[in-house]
């Protein structure tokens, strides 16, 4: 599946994995500093994925 | 998991409550951490003047939108700092444009400073001229021009959008440093002083950022997503991502250290606040004989 990141912008292909948990746990991201979001909706930990689907990783820590 | 409230389909998990939300009650549930934050805390009083500093970023709108949504008329002041960025995705600019967008959606009454037109500089050209970290020129800038925007448009208080982790992560810097100074002066209420100082409130204290975040998802609020390029040097962040990895750990270690200190360790370090006395230049109040504003701003000018 795609994989949209921030600061900056960009995509990376996941593969082999069904849930939003695995690939968090797979880039190594903390669950709670992301919000998971797939066509404008919330995705929970345990939400199965599909191969074909296309999901943003979108951070919530903020600086300024 | 199912919501905690009509056991639908949930969107969001908060670890620390030990709860699920479905869209809808997640919204409600935030509206009344805010609802709470004020009551708890006596922030705003009936009949309030009430300005808010927005960024265009997710807290701010998220609480411009709550604060409404309970029946607060609350104005917006933007402070338009400048800030460039990368890939022709100028910060200001397009922060400026979901300031004005969520506004005027709304009719709610927003004022723009220009820090350039204004004062004659912006926070790129200050950082690299004083040779200092941009957020902290930024900092003491925009605490600056909102009280200053607050006292020129009579307002009672000034609301500010930090959130949770904002505050934890400031307090946690403080403690690590025992800044008593600064850890005594931490509290979501500041009162007004006679010389000048309005009245601020942080309403988001008793929400986490990840949840200011799924508000504005969840509400259709669009925010700027991008990082300010300026944030290199903030020593905030460090701290924010130490205070995740306890909380990942211990979830709700970040709201009992902050909740733990203002319930029951604030008043201990309440004495230690320098007099003030009112800037030579300017008249607003400071510590010394100028204040750090008009320094930068002497600074700028030579
Ligand atoms: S990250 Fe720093 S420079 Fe950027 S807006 Fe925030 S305080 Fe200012
Ligand atoms: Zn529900
Ligand atoms: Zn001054």
């Amino acid at each position: 599946m795609k994989v949209v990141l921030r600061h900056p912008t960009r995509e990376v292909e996941v593969d082999g994995l069904s849930t939003v948990s695995s690939v968090l746990k797979r880039l190594d991201i903390l669950p709670d500093t992301v919000l998971v979001i797939r066509n404008g909706e919330l995705l929970m930990s345990s939400e199965h994925l599909e191969p074909d689907d296309v999901i943003e990783l979108r951070p919530v820590i903020s600086g300024g | 998991m199912k919501c905690r409230v009509c056991k639908g389909k949930a969107a969001i998990k908060i670890r620390r409550h030990n709860a699920a939300f479905c869209p809808e009650h997640f919204t409600e549930h935030a509206i009344r951490q805010v609802e709470k934050a004020i009551k708890d805390f006596d922030m705003i009083k009936p009949g309030d003047r009430l300005l808010l500093g927005v960024s265009g970023g997710k807290d701010s709108l998220a609480l411009w939108d709550i604060l409404t949504k309970l029946g607060y008329g609350v104005d917006g002041v933007y402070l338009e700092l400048g800030i460039g960025g990368v890939d022709d995705h100028a910060y200001s600019d397009v922060s400026r444009r979901y300031c004005e967008t969520f506004a005027s959606n709304r009719g709610l009454k927003l004022e723009i400073v220009d820090l350039s037109t204004r004062y004659g500089f912006t926070i790129p050209e200050a950082a690299t001229q004083t040779k200092r970290v941009p957020c902290s020129v930024c900092g003491l800038s925009k605490r600056y021009i909102l009280n200053q925007a607050a006292l020129d448009g009579k307002y009672d208080a000034l609301v500010m959008g930090h959130n949770l982790d904002d505050e934890a992560a400031t307090l946690m810097g403080n403690v690590l440093q025992w800044n008593t100074e600064y850890i005594g002066r931490q509290h979501p209420v500041l009162s007004a002083s006679k010389d000048g100082l309005i009245r601020k409130v942080k309403p988001l204290i008793r929400l986490a950022e990840r949840e200011t975040a799924a508000y504005c998802v969840l509400n259709g609020i669009d925010y700027e997503v991008e990082e300010c390029p300026m944030v290199e040097g903030n020593t905030g962040i460090k701290m924010k991502e130490w205070l995740n990895e306890l909380e990942d750990r211990a979830p709700g270690a970040k709201h009992r250290f902050l909740f733990g200190y203002l319930e029951r360790v604030s008043d201990r370090f309440a004495t230690e606040q320098p007099e003030l006395t009112i800037c030579q230049s300017c008249g607003q109040p400071t510590t010394g004989a100028t204040c750090a504003f008009c320094r930068l701003e002497i600074r700028m000018k030579s």
